[in-house]
């Protein structure tokens, strides 16, 4: 299916990409192969085409040469398409007269065969070439992009982003699921490695995002539906019944004293279920908003309907409302950021560790709230029996990390989280403290130095991973204490040390639910499960997903400074899409010719985004190219051949196919 | 009129049924229309031709050849190529010259397959000497010879070239006189290659029954399996019809006797496939995402290649089952 | 064309890949990225959606002398466009029993469902489609066709 028209004028450029393609792909070869091809007029190779002396040449042959189709061989087109359509626009040729050749990540990164690679790249370009000839001049659709934006998740990424946005003037959309905002952050007690107190440096962020005009503030609530592209999303959030009007209650907290429970009887989130809750409750203290909330199930009216309803009277702004229902508000949005978070490994599920077993065997996060002041102890940091407190305590560092058993990769946060808890441990209880590691990571600013300072301040530290932890005493000073095993790698024994407290530093792993919310937004994820990125190093926080951005640790474990680094780079990103007022969209788009249509109906089912409709007057089928997306699928569906699609039409397609494989 | 010279005509049939050259007598009255502006040059059905005195035409003689049937032997190959050679126009007539027709499912056997069950284990033969025909026989008399079988059916375009196509199984005979009216008046023709006497559109545009976007197929019903509502999309009631990608140009001739269309008219212009449009068409119909829903609905499709390529498997993509 | 075994280990055979731009191109980049190595076999022609596949790229790849024919889409529930995998599926099924019928070798012709994070799968996939087509030999299917057309 070769068109052999006259006046297709086609310039073929292939990149040696340094050594990157070079190397396994005969790159003059190919070129040398393309220039004899027919329709093709120039035929070049260069070191690097991307570079701006690649896409010069591109341009100046476009003019002197009176080119009119352009085939780029070089990296992935998800990579570079747009420079080169741009390189191709600039000498006054339509952009989408470019075709792409990926000869890198599809080839010479993955083949070692350089006769194989070469005769592949030869197949691709000349698929390329066949193509291109059929290309059509096409206009990138122009869509306004709505200013509001929706942040997914008020941890402290979510928290910043919101107000980097919010203090320029947009309006955001932060949406929690949680009672209140504040994420992991305001749980610890101290960050590292200044030692600051969280709750300080936090909690005013906390209260700026509630005051802010620009901000909209949903806690308890959840986005149930995602519909729209980038510029256009039109978002459905679920507010949860908190059984609460949310504007009348003030935090008085009046009805979590006059509760029927005189005492907090159920697991407290917050806290990790170190202290316990009334039905009706407030996270902690500085919740934001200081709303409470009253939970369903376990709440004796919601249980048996027969409670007197104490909290309810006790509120003298008749807050109360025991009849709410889930309740979706639709929202309009240009663009989205998801700040999600992570979840914290489950040591249960490294069972050598004896969590769950002994009860002295803490979480890492457990002891961040035994050490805080506002924590269920009060910051003195006590055994699980809430009285004796520890002499010895042995922290135990890449538990779900670093682990073929569990997780492969490094949490990154761990070791010096671990160094500032064997701080802070050390500091409330003068206990000898053991710290358990296999490789010392504390690449960051003032992190070494951190580390540093503890290596001076008497903790132990004993290079190896911990084989278990168990009560199984073999000498008498090892009776009634929890022993850990490790292989000292340093001296080359295997060492018992004996110790009161075990604290687990557990590793970050994705969101629970971080499938489901990937689906929702259609992103991707990576094969540990975190957010993909849609480059890891020059779109760190974009995704394939136009107009979806994602920061912090939802993207893989990070840092606070790291997250609000990247919730700046999102913020920034979003700033980017709202100032250029519009986006560009890809007219890959589907339309249907009238004659053609049968008026069968058999497309309308296809789409996903009901874009085509049927006019009964005309009993023909339409598309409204505003809803389309591109996907093709109704295109293939079409026995009458009347529907086609910009940029992968059937002869695109084909005339691809017959390049590829005739020689 | 009269003193135009009369155009001289040719119909020809190779692996064919007979049916495409009653569709030319279907015209009926309007045969006297024809004779009055044609002489019948050759027309094996009709008259008393022989090839050699075609063979004795000069070239070009014939204004228009109406070649029926598919290309299956020698015999076949050898009047197409005579044909060609001695006519203006060469239309390929009816669904077996257009796509292979109903002789081109032969291409899911081969000669061998062919040739023994026909000559050897149908239940009607007794061949205990295992003779078989051969091209070459001596017998006492002297040699006898018959045309070459091939192993596989072709298209008339596989063969010679072709000026157009009239598809149809048989052909409607209204198309049949539209087209040669229009060469006889001396109208504009077509571009060379063109499908001619169709519409530019499938037959659901000519259906009447009541189409919806409610498709949702979970299985498939042979005719006899269901009783029709007489008015409802057979599709939309689970009776697999060819209508959607089938060119109209019969009248749906076929759904208006309450029977599903076959396809024999063929895909619409630019697909190179007749079977795999329609294919699409029929799987974008069904529900079910779990593999075994799908399966399901699939088995009842009971015989895929023969259903979507019941008329056009010589002239499909693939040409014929692999070996 | 070599036919027997011993001649196929060195012979590589024409794979047409077609992908879906969000889920397994973006594989097909990431085995790239990782310098995952991979027998040289597939062809890729990227599509929006695997919903976007017609039977006819199928065909006309195996009548213009593909050796197999790999299409790669998202998993179910994941695709980028909501339900087009679904629909691929379906045609896909049917087209598998019609190729069946045509005599196309079951083994050359596959559907893959491989996530954007799945490189390591694609390699799976392609080194483990090469090497059931390499013990069936080169596909006939074109010298087929081309005999017929004279």
């Amino acid at each position: 299916m070769s068109k052999q028209k006259e006046d297709i004028r086609i310039g073929f450029y292939i990149c040696h990409c340094g050594h990157n393609i070079g190397s396994v792909v005969d790159v003059p070869g190919v070129a040398e192969y393309v220039s004899k091809l027919p329709n093709v007029v120039v035929s070049k190779d260069y070191k690097y085409m991307c570079s701006d002396p690649g896409q010069e040449m591109i341009q100046k042959d476009i003019k002197e040469h009176k080119l009119n189709r352009i085939v780029v061989a070089s990296c992935s087109p998800l990579l570079h398409e747009s420079t080169f359509r741009g390189a191709t626009a600039k000498a006054g040729l339509n952009q989408f007269f470019m075709q792409m050749v990926n000869i890198r990540e599809n080839t010479s990164w993955v083949h070692e065969d350089k006769e194989q690679a070469t005769i592949k790249a030869k197949d691709l370009a000349r698929a390329a070439v066949h193509r291109v000839a059929f290309h059509k001049a096409l206009e990138k659709k122009v869509v306004p992009v709505n200013p509001d934006v929706l942040i997914v998740g008020g941890g402290i990424a979510g928290i910043s982003a919101s107000l980097t946005l919010a203090n320029a003037g947009k309006k955001v959309y932060l949406i929690e699921r949680d009672a209140t905002i504040g994420g992991y952050m305001a749980k610890f007690d101290k960050t590292f490695p200044t030692l600051d107190c969280a709750a300080c440096i936090l909690t005013p962020k906390m209260s700026s995002v509630l005051k802010h005009p620009n901000i909209t503030l949903w806690t308890w609530s959840e986005v149930s539906n995602v519909d729209g592209f980038v510029g256009n999303y039109k978002v459905t959030v679920t507010k949860k019944p908190r059984y609460i009007k949310e504007e009348l209650c003030v935090g008085c907290l009046a009805c979590i004293d006059a509760c029927i429970y005189k005492q907090g009887k159920f697991y407290d989130e917050f806290n990790f279920g170190l202290a316990k809750r009334k039905p009706v409750y407030i996270p902690f203290p500085q919740a934001t908003p200081q709303v409470v909330v009253v939970d369903d199930k376990t709440c004796l009216h919601f249980k048996t309907g027969k409670c007197q309803q104490s909290c309810a009277k006790a509120c003298d702004r008749n807050a109360f409302d025991f009849d709410q229902k889930p309740e979706n508000v639709e929202i309009n949005v240009g663009s989205i950021i998801l700040t999600t978070g992570f979840e914290p490994h489950n040591p249960v599920k490294s069972p050598n560790y004896g969590y769950g077993k002994y009860p002295n065997v803490f979480t890492s996060l457990e002891v961040e709230r035994l050490v805080n002041a506002s924590g269920p102890t009060e910051g003195h940091v006590l055994l699980r029996d809430g009285v004796t407190k520890p002499k010895s305590i042995g922290i135990i560092h890449c538990v779900g990390s670093r682990d073929e058993k569990t997780n492969k990769w490094c949490s990154r946060v761990c070791c010096m989280y671990s160094l500032k808890l064997a701080h802070l441990l050390k500091e409330h209880t003068d206990a000898d403290v053991y710290n358990f590691y296999i490789d010392m990571r504390t690449p960051g600013k003032g992190y070494e130095e951190f580390y540093d300072k503890l290596l001076n301040e008497g903790v132990q530290f004993i290079r190896g991973r911990v084989s278990e932890v168990t009560d199984w005493a073999t000498t008498d000073s090892e009776k009634g204490k929890l022993v850990i095993r490790a292989e000292d790698t340093l001296i080359g024994i295997v060492r018992r040390i004996p110790v009161d407290m075990v604290v687990l530093s557990v590793g970050l792993e994705p969101a629970k639910d971080a499938q489901e919310v990937r689906k929702m937004f259609s992103i991707s994820c990576s094969s540990e499960g975190f957010f993909l990125e849609r480059h890891p190093k020059l779109a760190p926080v974009s995704t394939f997903t136009d107009g979806v951005f994602i920061a912090g640790a939802c993207q893989g474990p990070k840092d606070i400074p790291d997250s609000v680094a990247q919730a700046g780079a999102a913020a920034a990103e979003v700033l980017a899409l709202i100032d250029a007022g519009h986006v560009e969209l890809e007219p890959n788009t589907a339309s249907i010719v009238e004659e053609k249509c049968c008026g069968c109906q058999v497309c309308i089912n296809m789409c996903p985004y009901t874009a085509i409709s049927f006019n009964v007057e005309k009993g023909k089928s339409f598309i409204n190219e505003a809803l389309c997306k591109g996907c093709g699928t109704c295109v293939a569906a079409c026995g009458s051949n009347a529907i086609f699609q910009n940029l992968f039409d059937d002869e695109e397609i084909l005339s691809e196919i017959d390049g590829l494989l005739v020689e | 009129m009269a003193d135009k010279p009369k155009i001289k005509l040719a119909v020809y049939w190779g692996a064919a049924c007979g049916g495409c050259c009653v569709s030319v007598l279907d015209v009926h009255e309007s045969l006297f229309t024809v004779v009055e502006h044609a002489d019948l040059v050759f027309w094996p059905i009709a008259l008393d031709v022989k090839y050699k005195d075609v063979e004795e035409m000069p070239d070009g003689n014939i204004d228009i050849t109406l070649f029926n049937g598919a290309v299956r032997t020698s015999e076949n190959e050898h009047m197409a190529k005579l044909l060609r050679k001695k006519s203006k126009i060469l239309i390929a007539y009816g669904s077996c010259a257009h796509m292979g027709g109903i002789p081109g499912l032969a291409n899911f056997s081969n000669k061998e397959e062919i040739f023994k069950r026909v000559y050897e284990t149908s239940e009607s033969i007794d061949n205990p000497n295992k003779v078989f025909p051969a091209t070459e026989t001596e017998v006492k008399e002297g040699k006898l010879t018959l045309p070459k079988f091939y192993n596989d059916v072709m298209t008339l375009n596989q063969v010679v070239d072709v000026d157009y196509y009239l598809p149809g199984c048989p052909p409607q005979t209204e198309r049949l006189v539209e087209v040669f009216m229009a060469v006889v008046t001396g109208a504009t023709l077509p571009p060379k290659g063109s499908v001619i006497g169709v519409f530019d559109r499938v037959q659901c545009d000519d259906c009447k029954r009541k189409k919806s976007d409610k498709k949702g197929i979970t299985k498939f019903y042979r005719a006899w399996e269901v009783v029709d509502d007489g008015e409802t999309c057979l599709n939309e009631q689970g009776i697999l019809c060819m209508g959607p990608a089938t060119r109209g140009g019969c009248g749906v001739r076929c759904v208006e006797g309450n029977a599903p269309c076959r396809g024999c008219y063929g895909p619409m212009e630019g697909i190179p496939d007749p079977g795999a449009k329609m294919m699409s068409a029929i799987a974008s119909m069904l529900e079910g995402k779990e593999q075994d829903e799908i399966d399901k609905a699939i088995e009842s499709v009971v015989d895929p290649a023969g259903t979507f390529y019941r008329f056009s498997l010589p002239g499909s993509i693939l040409r014929r089952k692999q070996k | 064309m070599q036919s027997t075994v011993n001649n196929n280990e060195n012979w590589t055979p024409r794979i047409v890949a077609f992908f879906c731009n969000w889920c397994t191109y973006t594989a097909s980049d990431l085995a790239g990225v990782s310098r995952l190595r991979y027998a040289p076999s597939t062809r890729v022609i990227r599509v929006m959606c695997s919903g976007r596949i017609d039977p006819e790229f199928i065909m006309e790849s195996f009548a213009k002398g593909a050796d197999g024919v790999l299409i790669g889409g998202c998993h179910p529930g994941d695709c980028h466009y909501s339900e087009g995998n679904y629909k691929c599926l379906r045609r896909f099924t049917l087209m598998q029993k019609y190729a069946e019928q045509m005599g196309i070798e079951k083994d050359r012709l596959r559907l893959e469902w491989i996530s954007a994070s799945e490189g390591k799968k694609l390699q799976e996939v392609v080194n483990d489609m090469t090497d059931h087509i390499r013990k069936l030999g080169p596909s006939k299917i074109k010298e087929v066709v081309e005999t017929i057309v004279k």
